[in-house]
């Protein structure tokens, strides 16, 4: 699968708070969460992001809480893939199992607000098409390319009681 | 190999004889939990499925405390949302608010969580569970939806950290200041993905109340789980209230450790965590130039009848500073009933205080006690980060229930011994 799209960049630590605050958890409707997407960290994010473009962040993105609301805003705004160099464990396996793709890299410092990247999952590859770089994705786990291809969770544990 | 408690536990519910870290499992559950946040979304995806029954109607936890007693009209829907199929699959352990608490309070008080359980949680501080020597970790809305329908979920084992804590605590140091310690030591990801495994006189000796305390927080370091192995005192507390028959695991003397920190207490003063991370820690002795606004008592960390004990003693013929609003929220209802039968609750208002109904509500910036802009609050809750009590320029300090009702009093962030109080009398 080949994603393009242009980059937001945040720091370390971004909190599930920051992704979407509590005081919007009293829906789960997905189009409402993603008017507050981001909200405390960088109120225009919901207005200035483009289907398609990327969310970038430094080590332990999606800390604190475990709602999967969080995950659900973020897609729903239209971002392919969140790139950082690591994931809050919670974080980490509700994307999966919801269908939001995430891509652990080390070299995600480098990458700037506004850049053009070009992501290729098959090879493991993001270029950075404005700093004229390359850098590594972590390979995703085989069980975790399961889930993906399955569609989720849902469809996975589906699939194998049919089985 | 030796294996740790969590790794033996983790293997029994998977059918194996052992397991290693990294190994990716998929283990029955003993208990899932979700609460009205987290739950219409598990309850949405478990009815597309068209499945026509639950795995077992006794293995689901459904506590209602986020939002609730609701606070508008949204909330109502979603604790609706909760409470109509807990009545359409007969679900047992659904908590409507006349019996509730905070889930993470309530059911260990319950006894629905005993020793060597795995239980799986669409909340993050599931983990607190870990105080009963159970694997407990909290999870996201999709997982409980398939625990619902096949009673499973998967892990990947994780490696463990053994914290052992020993040498004299310092007076008003509780379960609290020694994870906000360890925090402060390795950070808000110190812990990613590990289970967190709590040893030492320094844990034996302390209240139940407390090493709940201190599980509570795992997740604030990032870790998968905290876990201590049961002791007297964990089947004291369990014995009249299990509902079920437990298991006692402890880690075998050669289980691995990816690492092994040694916390002397004699090092460890009361703790404050300041914005806008808990791993942002400071003694309470250099923290006492910050004014305040508010103060919360309670919530699933701090809640507990030890905790509200705490409280009436800092409390107890003093009045509350001049324009600061302290809040005092028991955790679940039989807390409530107690601090009353106590005479507490007649100290708390006395003392200028109010007392709420069990709610998670102002931890979470939900309700009852939001922040306006610019606005400071010392709780006894899990997370300062931006926004989390309410506007995204207030500020929210975290310690145990002593300094914050010592800081009530003195309308700044301060410590009982300012007040001349001590911990022994």
């Amino acid at each position: 699968m080949i994603l393009k799209g242009k980059a937001w960049k945040y720091g370390d630590d971004i909190n599930t708070d920051l992704i979407i605050p509590a005081r919007y958890l009293n829906t789960s409707d997905p189009l409402e969460l993603a008017k507050h997407c981001m909200e405390d960290e960088d109120p225009d994010f919901p207005k200035k992001v483009s289907k398609g473009d990327f969310i970038v962040a430094g080590k332990n993105f999606g800390c604190g809480s475990s709602r999967e609301h969080a995950p659900i805003s973020i897609k729903a705004t239209g971002v392919s893939a969140v790139i950082a160099k690591s994931f809050a464990r919670i974080f980490y396996r509700n994307a999966f199992n919801m269908g939001l793709l995430i891509l652990e890299c080390a070299e995600a410092d480098d990458i700037s607000t506004g850049d053009e990247l070009e992501v290729d999952t098959e090879k493991g590859l993001i270029k950075n098409l404005t700093k004229n770089k390359s850098y590594q994705i972590k390979p995703i786990p085989p069980f975790m390319e399961e889930l993906l291809s399955a569609g989720g969770l849902m469809e996975y544990v589906l699939k194998k009681r049919e089985s | 190999m030796g294996m740790t408690i969590t790794e033996k536990i983790l293997a029994d519910h998977c059918g194996k004889k052992e397991v290693s870290p990294g190994e990716l499992i998929m283990a029955k559950v003993d208990l899932v939990l979700a609460n009205d946040v987290t739950a219409p979304i598990a309850i949405k995806e478990f009815e597309k499925t068209g499945a026509k029954d639950v795995f077992d109607k006794t293995k689901i936890a459904l506590v209602p405390d986020h939002f609730t007693p609701n606070k508008d009209i949204n909330s109502a829907e979603q604790a609706k949302l909760v409470r109509d199929f807990a009545k359409k699959y007969g679900i047992v352990n659904y908590f409507e608010i006349g019996e509730m608490g905070i889930e993470h309070a309530l059911l260990p008080e319950k006894g629905l969580v005993v020793p060597g359980d795995l239980v799986i949680g669409a909340d993050s501080h599931t983990c607190t569970y870990g105080a009963l020597g159970a694997f407990a970790t909290g999870v996201g809305s999709t997982d409980v939806a398939a625990c619902f329908l096949t009673g499973q979920a998967w892990f990947k084992v994780p490696e463990s950290i053994k914290f052992i804590v020993y040498g004299k605590r310092k007076s008003f140091v509780y379960g609290k200041d020694i994870i906000l310690y360890i925090i402060g030591k390795i950070g808000v990801d110190g812990a990613l993905y590990k289970a967190m495994e709590f040893e030492g006189e320094g844990i034996s000796e302390l209240s139940m109340d407390s090493r709940f305390s201190i599980t509570n927080m795992a997740i604030e370091a990032g870790g998968k789980s905290g876990i201590i192995a049961p002791d007297d005192k964990t089947i004291e507390f369990v014995k009249t209230r299990a509902k079920r028959e437990w298991k006692i695991y402890y880690s075998d003397k050669d289980a691995k450790y990816s690492e092994i920190y040694e916390i002397n207490l004699s090092d460890v003063e009361p703790q404050v965590a300041f914005p806008h991370l808990p791993e942002n820690t400071k003694p309470v002795s250099e923290s006492t130039n910050v004014k305040i606004d508010q103060v919360v008592i309670g919530s699933c960390t701090n809640g507990r009848m030890e905790d509200m004990r705490i409280t009436a003693k800092i409390l107890r013929g003093k009045k509350v500073a001049p324009y600061v609003r302290l809040i005092i929220i028991p955790a679940t209802q039989e807390i409530y009933k107690n601090c009353i039968k106590e005479g507490l609750v007649d100290i708390f208002i006395d003392a200028g205080a109010v007392v709420s109904t069990p709610t998670c509500g102002p931890c979470l910036g939900g309700h009852m006690g939001i922040l306006a802009k610019g606005e400071k609050a010392i709780a006894t809750t899990n997370r300062n980060f931006v926004g989390r009590m309410g506007h995204p320029e207030s500020e929210v300090y975290l310690s145990n229930p002593a300094v914050a009702a010592a800081s009530a009093v003195l309308g700044r962030i301060g410590s009982p011994e300012e007040l001349g109080i001590k911990e022994s009398e």
